[in-house]
């Protein structure tokens, strides 16, 4: 019997005709083929986000963003107008990378008021226009303001840098986000501002890490040991329920409960945890997030005793919002079918003395050691999939997300060959 | 005798001041994947009853403004929570069923 009341259709799943609910494919995971169309069909069509507008604090601060999944490096930069602009990240004479240090291949960021190439010396204002070209008398009827830099669209939402490859994007970006994601706007991102920066390179196609962290169905039983509350017989038998499911598009949500750290007696906790009043689910004391309330998008069920809102914005990008007043985000950049790279940002409120300082420390230190066990989980997985040994898997009610997520993908890929064969047979 | 790394008040602690008063994360994570269980239940049981204490000293000034030595309490803390899994949860320095994964802290906070 269902602890968690589910829609009148009798599930989550039901309550979405469209995603069946027989046994799926994983071959979108391991077939090289379907990567290289997703790039296509998806990440070359998608609003990408790429980073905050806290990460250019100034006129002429910048960063590169590697984007290998559609084959290309981007610089996104603050103008002297105020304005956040992106460009590939090319020089315009002889294609050098324009911006990087040391390594071509690593992202860097700062601040400037031109680029400079380091191959020959063009310079570009951070407008993207050519301003100076070295011996600019040995060309041939070469005119700078034929050769400014190749801008790529780039939009700004509640503080979240998108860019979109494509010629034309179908969408504008508030269209792309849909109204359940939009829903959140005013939620203050903005206060924000104190970060840690996770990174890492995991060996699994990035759909599957993104279904790791979008359903809880695996949460009291491979972090079983985590807490003496995952461990009671009575936790592990109840398993996972969420508060609320919801899709748009090709977004989704997930709601659920947290563990209440703050009403737990000391015995069913880590001392640290009791010590630093904080663990996996935050800070246990909320700071001031300000006199407004939350917009009507968190928690868009209403539901009692909501502790986290996970909203998966298609195709990569994650926010997390804790009802203890943080914020986290992921992101999952594709290099290759079995391959990716894997960032998680942790967002909280400047801690105003060591005591808030060190109860962030003990959310980041023990966010840490959860995705320690669900990275390595996700190389087992990729390997034995690429068997092929079994190709059909069941997934449950709560699994609701990764059959979205799997469903979606296809959807996109077919599209996108479908246009493809309308113009071949033009 | 060398040079008092701590605040007076904590001179007790000094003997693990020089291996756990490390200023990143990353300093701190390696530091406890190459230490023995011995060693960091030692500095646990020697630091834990005195956290609090550490916490309220560390209060008395503001974040970006603190004594060095303060700095380095609050950075002997900051290894504490590190050790806290190896200590209270696993038994062991590594994260069970983690093998090779890692996750690398690029940004943190400053202090």
């Amino acid at each position: 019997m269902a602890r968690i009341e589910k829609p009148p259709e009798g599930s989550w799943t039901a309550h979405y005709p469209e995603l069946g609910t027989g046994p799926v494919s994983y071959e979108d995971s391991i077939s090289p083929e379907i990567y290289e169309l997703e790039r296509e069909a998806i990440f070359k069509r998608s609003w990408l986000n790429v980073g905050r507008a806290e990460q250019l604090p100034r006129k002429g601060s910048y960063f590169t963003k590697e984007l290998a999944v559609a084959n290309t490096s981007i610089v996104v930069v603050r103008g002297m107008d105020g304005e956040v602009r992106a460009f590939h990240n090319i020089c315009r004479h002889r294609g050098n990378k324009l911006v990087w240090t040391d390594f071509p291949g690593e992202e860097t960021s700062g601040s400037c008021r031109q680029f400079v190439c380091k191959y020959h010396g063009w310079k570009y204002e951070v407008d993207g226009a050519c301003s100076f070209v070295q011996q600019e008398g040995e060309f041939f009827d070469l005119d700078k303001s034929d050769y400014g830099l190749v801008p790529v669209h780039c939009d700004v939402w509640s503080g979240f840098i998108f860019v979109n490859l494509e010629h034309e994007p179908r969408q504008w970006l508030r269209d792309f986000l849909g109204p359940m994601t939009t829903a959140i706007e005013g939620y203050p991102f903005d206060l924000q501002t104190e970060r840690f920066s996770y990174r890492a390179v995991v060996h699994a196609n990035w759909k599957l890490f993104i279904d790791a962290f979008q359903e809880f169905y695996h949460a009291p039983v491979l972090h079983a040991r985590q807490s003496p509350v995952a461990a009671l017989p009575e936790v592990q038998a109840a398993g996972f329920e969420a508060l609320h499911y919801q899709l748009d598009g090709p977004h989704r949500l997930v709601t659920t409960t947290v563990g209440e750290g703050w009403r737990m007696p000391p015995e069913m906790l880590k001392p640290m945890e009791t010590v630093t009043r904080s663990g996996l689910f935050g800070p246990w004391d909320a700071p001031d997030l300000g006199p407004d309330p939350l917009p009507a998008g968190v928690n868009p069920a209403d539901r009692k005793h909501w502790g986290l809102d996970s909203f998966q914005v298609w195709p990569n990008f994650v926010i997390l919002i804790w009802e203890r007043g943080w914020y986290l985000t992921y992101h999952y950049w594709p290099t290759s079918h079995n391959a990716h790279v894997f960032e998680g940002n942790l967002y909280f409120v400047p801690p105003k003395n060591a005591r808030e300082r060190l109860a962030q420390e003990m959310a980041a230190v023990t966010f840490k050691e959860y995705a320690l066990q669900d990275g390595n989980t996700l190389e087992a997985t990729q390997t034995m999939l690429e068997s092929r040994v079994v190709t059909a898997f069941p997934l449950n009610d709560q699994e609701i997300l990764c059959r979205h997520l799997h469903k979606v993908a296809a959807d996109w890929v077919d599209g996108y060959t479908r246009e493809r064969a309308e113009v071949g047979a033009r | 005798m060398s040079e008092r790394l701590l605040p007076d008040e904590f001179s007790e602690l000094e003997p693990f001041a020089p291996r756990w008063c490390l200023p990143t994360e990353r300093e701190r994570f390696a530091q406890r994947m190459t230490s023995s269980m011995e060693d960091m239940q030692t500095f646990y049981d020697a630091f834990f009853p005195r956290a609090e204490e550490a916490i309220q000293y560390c209060d008395k000034f503001e974040l970006d403004d603190m004594p060095e030595d303060a700095q380095r309490l609050l950075q002997l803390l900051y290894s504490l929570v590190m050790v806290s899994f190896p200590v209270e949860v696993w038994r062991q320095p590594h994260v069970p069923d983690s093998g090779a994964a890692y996750l690398d802290l690029l940004i943190e906070p400053i202090p």
